[in-house]
């Protein structure tokens, strides 16, 4: 007599979704260190852009002296306008590059920490890309919310830097369109660092034998 | 679930297991045949590193062996895909370890609850079978609390509950008593064993612990990577007997 054997495993995404949120939840001090990272990297270039951004929206308002006090901050303007010269860019490029060096280190170690867990699940009949999907999710979780609050803290500090250096001339041309589209762009960015970040990691741990992963020291 | 007696539910022929450590060669497993029948309740004793936990780790299809042939319920291990695997490990065989290795971020009843969501039950299903379990194993009313809210012998009830969750056919204990004092082991070894009782599961279980063999069916004492002898209970008593 032949038992067969199926090949039904499922795990619905309402499922994923419960799964990872609680375990960010649950695990909130050590996933907020893996969040910091983002919120950090996000800040920077929000604050580079922002400040952009704003001096971009005052420029054609502005009369001689407030021009150029500008232009004596540092503030180096092209035809575009400024943050498009060569060396702004590749100040946000190397700026996102050691960022991407930080997250994929921090979820690495995340990820590590909880070889038991995934050799566990694992043996209660996981298949990999159940533990990739748990761990892909918990990162763009974690990117929200590092990229959104990033964005904000950027923003603000931008913000208030520049009225603290040309005044309250920075607040009354406010660019709130751009701004919005900032955050979101940089939301984006934190997301898809989070994701590269966790990707090998994840990819890693799932591929291991059950019984190698349950060896792993906790 | 209902099999003839002479079903093997377990089935290993010559199986073999190097381990490569840098440029060494170890051996865990030198050849081992081994017959397991529906609804025994046996034991593999052994020192540590006899090549028991690498032996249960066979049987549970958690690793591949080198060489040899694993069956499952006359299936061969070897020629299953990751999701015939998984599906095996999820509804045939129900694992229980020395380390409890239940969730840590999780409750005991999702603990529990885990191997059904991934068996595809729906939510009022899986709730239920799952505060069932945690109830047979007496730990309903603390179904809310977290792993590091529980004592070890509660968090091996919880292990226990979980193991049966889908009905398998095995349960596989490695060491079960091993991180646990005497009198609540003893209480997780009778527990196990009136389990395979009322349920008629396979319970197989790699232990050094003596108090294991009162309840065992049959009793497989490994020695360096081979099956040194295999011992019937009645037999047992007196070999028990006159160590004491």
């Amino acid at each position: 007599m032949k038992t067969s054997v199926e090949r039904q495993v499922v795990l619905p995404w309402n499922q994923v979704v419960r799964i990872s949120f609680n375990s960010i939840k649950a695990r909130f001090f050590r996933s907020l260190i893996t969040t910091l990272t983002l919120t950090l990297a996000v800040a920077f270039v929000a604050f580079t852009w922002s400040s952009y951004d704003m001096l971009n929206s005052i420029w054609p308002h502005a009369n001689t002296s407030l021009q150029e006090l500008i232009t004596s901050g540092g503030y180096e303007i092209t035809e575009k306008g400024f943050g498009s010269s060569p060396k702004d860019i590749w100040l946000a490029i190397l700026s996102v590059l050691v960022c991407v060096v930080g997250i994929v280190n921090a979820q690495l170690m995340a990820v590590t920490e909880r070889f038991r867990e995934i050799g566990t699940i694992k043996c209660l009949g996981a298949l990999d890309s159940f533990v990739v999907r748990i761990f892909l999710l918990e990162a763009v979780y974690q990117g929200l919310i590092g990229g959104i609050s990033g964005s904000l803290l950027g923003i603000l500090v931008a913000t208030l830097s520049l009225i603290w250096k040309f005044g309250s001339a920075v607040l009354y041309y406010w660019p709130f369109l751009q701004m919005l589209a900032t955050m979101a762009w940089a939301s984006g960015l934190a997301v898809a660092l989070s994701l590269i970040g966790v990707f090998y990691p994840a990819l890693v741990a799932a591929k291991m034998q059950p019984a190698v992963a349950l060896r792993a020291e906790e | 679930m209902y099999r003839d007696e002479a079903h093997n539910v377990v089935r290993l022929s010559e199986v073999t297991k190097v381990f490569r450590m840098g440029n060494n060669k170890v051996e865990a497993l030198k050849g081992v045949d081994l017959t397991i029948k529906t609804g025994e309740y046996l034991s593999i004793m052994g020192p540590s590193g006899s090549g028991k936990s690498t032996l249960f780790n066979m049987i549970g299809a958690l690793d591949k062996p080198s060489s040899g042939r694993v069956f499952i319920d006359e299936v061969d291990v070897a020629q299953l895909d990751a999701y015939e695997l998984a599906w095996l490990r999820c509804r045939k065989i129900g694992y229980i370890f020395q380390t409890f290795n239940l969730i840590q971020v999780m409750t005991a009843i999702e603990n529990v609850t885990l191997p059904m969501v991934f068996a595809g039950m729906n939510r009022d299903e899986y709730t239920e079978k799952g505060m069932e379990l945690l109830k047979i194993v007496g730990l309903a009313e603390r179904y809310q609390h977290r792993p590091s809210e529980l004592s070890g012998g509660q968090q091996q009830r919880v292990a226990i509950a979980r193991s049966l969750a889908n009905d398998p056919a095995i349960v596989l204990a490695d060491e079960p008593t091993g991180n646990l004092d005497l009198t609540t082991g003893e209480e997780i070894i009778f527990l196990l064993k009136q389990l395979s009782k009322e349920r008629s599961v396979t319970i197989i279980s790699a232990t050094h612990d003596v108090k294991m063999l009162n309840v065992s069916d049959r009793v497989v004492w490994i020695r360096d990577g081979r099956i040194d002898r295999i011992e019937d209970r009645d037999k047992l008593k007196i070999s028990i007997g006159e160590v004491a």
